[in-house]
This record gives C-alpha cells, structure tokens and sequence, in this order.
C-alpha cells in the first residue's frame, strides 16, 4: 500500500484565543475524494487553507507526497504549485483575460512556452466548457463559468492534489450543478479532491469519504452511505437533523 | 506681456520647472513604489523601516527637507551631486538637491497613494496567485500590482499635481525656477504684479489641469472591473 499522498498530524491552530484547529490527524490517499463537512465556525475552512499554507499552524506537521510544508519562500511556493485550490469566491485574477488567467501558471511556475501553454488551456477551458469565452475578462461571466474557469486554471498545473473551500456557496442555485459537475468529472478521473462543502448530493455521489467537523475537531468519518444514514456521535446527527430537513 | 518676457528669462523659469518636476517625478515613482512594496511585504523589519520613512517625511515641512538637502547634506557635508569644479557647480548643485527633495518628500506620497491602490485588490487575489505557486515577488509583479497600479491612479493624480506646484519650493535654495521669475518680477517690476500673477498661475494650471484630466480618464479606462 504506497503511502498516503496528504497527511496531517496533529496540527494545532489559534486565532487568538480562539482554539481554531484541535489535533487534526488526517490522511488522504492518492485517488481519494474527501468531503469535509460541519457547522459554520468548525475549522473545516481554516483546515483546507492550511494544506497549502495560506493560513500558517502552529504545532503538528502537515506532509504533501511525504515531503513536510516549507515555511516560506520558494519550496513552498513550488510545493502550492502541486497542490491545487478553488476558492468561494473565485478568485480569477480581474486584470487578465480567461485565457491568461489558465496560462499565467503554467508560463510563470512551470516554464512552459507561451503557445503550448495556451494550447493545453484551451482544452482545459474546452473541458469545463467555457472554450469560447476564452478571450473575456472575468467580470464578464455568471459566477458558474467563473468557478469553472478557477477549476480549469488549477487544473492547467497538474495539480497532485486539489483543495476546493465552499466552491458552490457563493453561487446561484441554477449554477451550482454546471460546477459539481465539473468536480464530479475530475473525481471519476482520479484526481485527489479534499472538498470542503455542504453539497450532500455530490458527497453521496462523488465521495470517497466524508469528514464531519465541529468546533476545531475531528468529530468522525465514514463513507458518505454510513454517515448520512448512520451517524454515530450525537453532534453529527444533530447537524444532519437541521440539514436534511429541508 | 512682452516687456516681461524682454526683462526676465521667463522661458528658461519655466523650463527649469518642467525639469524638477520631471526628474522628481520620475524618482518619487520609482522610491515611492520600492517603499510600498517594503510596507505590504512580508518582513517585518521593512514594513516598520518602511513606515517609519513615511511618517517621518510626509509629516516634515518640504521647505525644510530641501533647505536641509543644501545646507546640511551640500554645504555641511560636502556632498558634491555635481562636480566641484565646473563652472555651473553651484547652479547644478542647488538644482540637484532640489530634486533629491523634492523625490524624497514625494515618495512618501506616492508610497501611500500605490498602498490605497493596493488595498482595492481583494486578499483573493493575492492568495490565489499563491495558490498557483507564483512566488512573492511574481504574485506582486503579475497580479497585485498590475491592479493596485490601476486602482492608484486616481490618488497618484493628486500627488503628481502637488509635485509641479511643490517644486515652488526649490525657489528657496535659490532655484531659477518659476517661483524665483515671480519673486524678481514682483520686486523689480511691482507695476506688473497682477500681470505676473496670472502669467504664473495660468502656467501652472496649463501644466497641471490636462494632467489631471488625463489621469481621471486613464483610470476610468483602465479600471478592473470586479
């Protein structure tokens, strides 16, 4: 059994006072789709951000393909270039057309030649279905193609792995479905997805497994079939009891 | 008007105006940005160093940053910006150390108005350039800046506009400039005063309004749209 691709242990987190993280011990397998779910304020977010390091931690270690996080500077801006990240709110870079926004990467980080670079992009976009806007500028597209054109961009890194953080809250019912899609492609692909989200459709789906979170913890995990239907600790049910009402 | 322009080098006033103000801007953009970067970075010791020049220049008089750039650093020091022995080394000197005052003060200024622009760009950006695996200096170079340049423009159109009318200011280390034709003009020909007047006030605003004209519609064009 190789050993696996993301591995956390014991990472400790503050916001101040706040106890944000509380000995997060997590391993994802290469291949695997992770949905993490829980209560606003459970970490789940703050968690997701910290496997790149965009949000710093304070005790406990957090290895990427067996290699630990560097601190700064430029191991870990390679290591963020291995490991992909599609935010709540899209985060497209305004200035630059779809198509640079996708290349911007590839040309800068990877060296790739301008014309491959946009080759490869063009089918990405191809691929998420937003080809033909390729020569727009962010603000130009609904909140769906943005988030597809985000996917695309990430994608067009080779990610090893991919952290999505909310990637369908901040948008409108009608276009949550043209995203999930996209994600439950790349999961049927094989891509390592770790999923911070509360679309249960797509963890029943798409998932592997599913981690539930509560106030900076770990509370259980189990596959998506087991976790909906049979929950074990009292705060998991209580969260589906408000969720699944509906 | 033309006895004027018969009696002083009107022109030549002008031109040195144009001149500070030209070199001061050039140096105040480049030191004004290399200071922002060293505020929003991420090493602590330049932030502080960083806004410690701000606090201190913009909040000194620029009369005294230029007298202090004469007497203290020229005569006091002896620091030659021009050589020592040339026939126009005084003349030189005093217009050099004009500008090194001039660039010094309004780097301060400029440092402040590129961090309001880099304020317009929401963290995302910043983290998503990141996430990509673009270094510190690339995410600056290629997402924050390109849009924080942008968002500046506005507030960088102000500063720009103080520049050419703070370069007035030279007149007090003895500068020919435009502020000294007037002081001369006033003195020897006080019969000519409001003439002089509006003859300086219409110069500077010739200089300055199309600037700001064409500023407010550059950064109308070139605004990110979110």
């Amino acid at each position: 059994m190789a050993e696996p691709l993301v591995v956390l242990s014991g990472v400790n987190k503050h916001f101040g006072d706040l106890h944000v993280l509380r000995d997060i011990n997590l391993s994802v397998d290469r291949g695997e789709v992770v949905i993490v779910i829980g209560p606003s304020g459970s970490g789940k977010s703050t968690m997701c951000r910290t496997i790149n390091r965009l949000e710093t931690f304070e005790s406990g270690s957090i290895t990427i393909d067996g290699k630990p996080l560097p601190q700064e500077g430029k191991e870990l801006a390679q290591l963020r270039a291995d490991v992909g990240m599609v935010f709540q709110s899209f985060n497209l870079f305004a200035h630059k057309t779809i198509l640079d926004n996708v290349t911007l990467g590839p040309i800068k980080v990877r060296k790739k030649a301008k014309a491959a670079a946009e080759k490869e992009a063009m089918a990405l976009l191809e691929r998420v279905g937003v080809a033909h806007q390729a020569q727009k500028y962010p603000a130009q597209l609904s909140g769906g193609q943005q988030q597809r054109v985000a996917i695309a961009r990430s994608l067009a890194m080779e990610p090893k792995v991919m952290l999505f953080d909310e990637p369908t809250s901040a948008l409108d019912p009608e276009m949550i479905n043209e995203v999930l899609d996209v994600m439950i492609g790349l999961a049927k692909d094989g891509m390592t997805m770790i999923v911070v989200t509360h679309e249960m459709g797509f963890a029943r789906k798409a998932a592997n497994r599913v981690v539930f979170m509560a106030d900076g913890q770990i509370v259980e995990q189990a596959t998506p079939e087991e976790f909906f239907t049979n929950a074990q600790s009292n705060r998991a049910k209580d969260f589906l009891a408000k969720i699944l009402t509906h | 008007m033309g006895e004027l322009f018969a009696q002083f080098d009107v022109w030549s006033a002008f031109g040195q105006t144009l001149y500070l103000a030209f070199f001061s801007a050039i140096g105040a953009l480049i030191i004004g940005t290399i200071l922002a970067i060293m505020r929003v970075g991420p090493v602590g010791i330049f932030n502080k160093a960083g806004a410690a020049y701000v606090n201190l220049v913009r909040n000194t008089p620029l009369t005294l940053i230029i007298t202090f750039c004469l007497i203290a650093l020229h005569y006091q020091l002896k620091i030659y910006l021009a050589p020592e022995d040339s026939p126009t080394s005084i003349v030189d000197n005093g217009v050099r150390w004009a500008i090194v005052g001039l660039t010094v003060y309004h780097a301060a200024f400029v440092c402040e108005a590129l961090r309001s622009g880099i304020n317009t760009v929401p963290t995302g950006q910043a983290e998503a350039a990141r996430s990509i695996g673009l270094t510190f200096t690339q995410s600056l170079r290629e997402v924050v800046l390109p849009q924080a340049f942008r968002g500046a423009i506005a507030p960088m159109a102000s500063v720009l506009i103080a520049l050419i009318k703070n370069t007035t200011v030279a007149y007090a280390i003895g500068v020919a400039e435009t502020a000294a034709f007037m002081r001369d003009g006033l003195e020897f020909r006080p019969d000519l005063s409001f003439l002089i007047f509006v003859l300086v006030a219409g110069f500077f605003v010739l200089l300055t309004m199309p600037l700001g004209i064409a500023l407010t519609h550059l950064s109308q064009r070139l605004a990110v749209k979110r």
